[in-house]
């Protein structure tokens, strides 16, 4: 085979099409990883998916004949707040609209700022668990000694009877501080606390 | 091939340093990996023999005074540090041995020595990427070395996650840098990696000599494709993830956090989105590589060419889907999982494919028994007897009870351990004389291999005992009732390692004696192109392209 400075700039062209491809490609898969992110949470949200409730406007247009009962559980992490439910559970009819409310006091010395993460099981359920109002869509403040009332009005699909025979649901709620625009996590360390010193320590 | 100023220019080999600083000869910078393969290779062993010796017996014996005399704890520290420290070792024993040592012995190493020269290619498409590649693995290397003696967890030295690296242990359970570092390693080791890869993909298609088409191409390269669209699909995604790891870590956002409405399983999403492709990545060279060992040493065409070509592009495709059987224990579905359960034992079809050609090949072959041969065969035992544990690990229940156990320690150390580096070594003593031009002293090949296979196997194979009777992984220590298997599987590592010192001994005892090979020592049975160049090949071939009918 013969090589002339033609054919060989052809050959040069098509190497760079195909590395500009690959890169192209590559790009593409990277921004991918990012998108990710919204996707995950727009799968959660709409497939109910981890126990995922979903939030709506309307009040169930049918009630059905059959009871189900709604436990409620409550964590915090990293906050000095007392946070319970006021009931341990409810027994409604599916498609029933009901009220249920928790409370939280602050017990520490500053104001501070939670933000609660939340989801059901069994998490099948999380689909049909239509919550209307709730205090987990805002942040919430809380200043030292202060105690809040927060309600949460809530029904279960009728749809529900589809998966099955489900006849506890336990709704759980975690508060966390509202994480402050500049901190990174690395430098908030494992307890809110100690971990800083410690860092620092090892630092010098 | 460019112009006659240019050809002429092209034609002096350059010497001393700059020959290999400036390398842009794709034989050049093969070699350069694989010293470097070699090197991380004894580095990341000698890790997993500590290890060992550490768990030879109950008790913390060789950590505490490890940290002490790294680290400088004193005391109750010490013992603190040194659990810490083993910790550090299990994450830079398989962050070296996956991107320091097998990527770059199969891919870098053997694939840029040999593809180009079997596709009847005179270079890699862009040699000056092909230099920039390799000199992107030594400081990620150094790198991650480097984090092993910085602040990590509180009060702790090195990055002590694992190499699957999840969150919060790897942003708020280790706020000291060197996590980041280890980060920043795995980025620059990625980007040497895509660099590669683009180039393969290039050189592949559009580089093949006249005749060559895609359907009669060496399955070497057919596997080194794969690899490169593999590389190019999975390393992205994990770069994004590791990523959003340090930008959790370094400023403040909340991808992984739940407390900003993040949420920590999904870096396991994306980790295993990129890591289990990343295991055929590891596997599919050496696929590629015994195949042609096989056909040689049975003096026969591999059984079923193109059921073994489009075998791998299966695996590599289905390996794209499975990755959740990584996580069966976080809460998926009953659905998902049976879902993920079927899909993964899917992957056992192409790859049964693989290994009945082998068999076919060798089956009514005129076999000789060369030390590449033992070293082809005993892959293909080995690696059967991990895809087997595989097989059974892909059950979603079976797995809830064997996850994390030293079960899974023994199988994917059976595929890797044995599966890869069985593949790297079968390479290794195939490929030597031509790449030389010297021939091993067969003897020390022999020895090399039987301590190896016996020490392996010695050292892996009560693994699945221990795992089966419940011993968890990535622990220091273990209740007195683990001991028996545990000290057998400590001296299998020892007679490992020193298969090792005989392999160094064989590599330099070659060059020593200095016994022409010739241009194809292994007789009718090596067909491909590489054994029709003199051995060692001249710097610059195929300047008259060889015609493929």
């Amino acid at each position: 085979m013969t090589t002339t400075p033609a054919t060989d700039d052809r050959k040069k062209r098509s190497n760079l099409m195909v590395a500009g491809a690959c890169t192209a490609f590559f790009a593409g898969m990277l921004g991918v990883a990012f998108a990710a992110v919204p996707l995950y949470e727009l799968f959660c949200q709409v497939t109910g998916y981890g126990g995922t409730t979903q939030r709506v406007e309307q009040y169930s247009s049918t009630i059905l004949d059959k009871d189900v009962r709604v436990r409620f559980d409550s964590n915090v992490r990293g906050l000095a707040w007392d946070f319970k439910p006021q009931q341990r559970s409810v027994t409604l009819k599916i498609g029933e609209t009901t009220q249920v409310h928790y409370s939280a006091v602050n017990r520490g010395m500053t104001a501070t700022t939670g933000t609660a993460t939340f989801n059901v099981v069994p998490e099948q359920a999380g689909a049909y668990f239509m919550k209307m109002e709730c205090f987990c869509f805002t942040e919430t403040e809380l200043q030292p000694g202060e105690e809040m009332d927060m309600p949460v009005v809530f029904y279960v699909d009728p749809a529900i009877v589809e998966i099955g025979d489900i006849g506890t649901i336990t709704l759980s709620y975690t508060f966390f501080p509202t994480v402050e625009g500049n901190r990174p996590l690395a430098a908030r360390g494992t307890s809110q606390d100690a971990a800083p010193a410690a860092a620092s320590e090892i630092g010098g | 091939m460019a112009g006659a100023a240019a050809h002429a220019h092209d034609d002096h080999k350059p010497t001393g340093w700059t020959r290999w600083v400036y390398s842009t000869n794709h034989k050049d910078i093969g070699t350069l990996y694989l010293i470097f393969a070699i090197t991380a290779g004894i580095l990341g062993g000698l890790l997993s023999v500590a290890m060992r010796y550490e768990l030879a017996e109950p008790e913390i014996r060789l950590f505490h005074g490890l940290a002490a005399m790294v680290y400088g704890f004193e005391g109750d520290a010490a013992i603190d540090g040194g659990k810490h420290m083993y910790n550090v070792f299990t994450t830079a024993h398989g962050l070296i041995m996956i991107f320091f040592m097998v990527m770059p012995a199969l891919i870098g190493g053997f694939a840029n020595w040999m593809i180009p020269i079997m596709i009847g290619a005179p270079d890699m498409a862009f040699p000056r990427m092909n230099n920039i590649s390799f000199w992107l693995l030594p400081p990620a290397f150094l790198l991650l070395l480097m984090s092993m003696f910085v602040p990590g967890a509180p009060g702790m030295y090195g990055v002590g996650t694992g190499w699957t690296i999840y969150p919060p242990l790897s942003t708020s359970g280790s706020p000291g840098p060197a996590m980041d570092l280890a980060i920043l390693a795995l980025h620059i080791a990625g980007a040497s990696s895509i660099l590669g890869a683009i180039n393969f993909i290039t050189t592949i298609f559009n580089m093949r000599a006249p005749g060559m088409t895609l359907h009669k191409m060496p399955l070497f390269a057919w596997s080194v494709l794969i690899t490169a669209f593999l590389l190019l699909l999975a390393l992205p995604v994990l770069a994004g993830g590791i990523t959003m790891l340090l930008t959790d870590r370094n400023f403040g956002t909340t991808f992984f956090d739940p407390a900003g409405g993040g949420d920590p399983i999904l870096f396991q999403h994306l980790f295993w989105f990129f890591g289990h492709p990343e295991v055929y990545i590891l596997i599919l060279p050496a696929f590629g590589i015994v195949s042609h060992i096989v056909a040689t040493f049975s003096r026969k065409p591999v059984f079923g060419y193109l059921g073994m070509a489009y075998a791998m592009v299966a695996i590599g495709a289905v390996g794209f889907v499975v990755w959740a059987h990584h996580m069966y224990t976080t809460g998926l579905s009953l659905n998902t999982q049976r879902y993920f359960v079927f899909a993964t034992m899917v992957i056992a079809v192409p790859t049964g494919i693989k290994i009945f050609s082998w068999i076919a090949t060798m089956w009514g072959g005129s076999i000789q028994m060369r030390t590449p041969m033992m070293w082809a065969i005993a892959f293909i035992f080995l690696f059967t007897v991990g895809g087997v544990t595989g097989v059974q690990l892909a059950n979603a229940g079976l797995d809830r009870y064997m996850h994390d156990t030293y079960y899974v320690v023994a199988h994917f150390h059976y595929v890797l351990s044995m599966g890869a580096v069985f593949g790297i070594f079968a390479a290794w003593y195939y490929w030597f004389p031509k790449m030389t031009g010297y021939m091993y002293n067969s003897l020390i090949a022999r020895i090399h291999f039987w301590l190896t296979f016996i020490g392996v196997n010695v050292l892996f194979f009560p693994q699945h005992f221990l795992g089966l009777a419940g011993m968890p992984r990535r622990y220091v220590d273990y209740p007195d009732a683990f001991a028996g298997w545990n000290m057998v599987s400590s001296y299998g590592s020892y007679l490992a390692a020193i298969g090792t010192l005989v392999f160094l001994y064989g590599v330099f005892e070659a060059f020593a004696k200095k016994r022409e090979a010739g241009a194809n020592p292994w007789g009718e049975g090596a067909t491909t192109l590489e054994w029709q160049l003199p051995s060692p090949p001249p710097f610059h071939q195929w300047e008259q392209l060889p015609k493929v009918k």
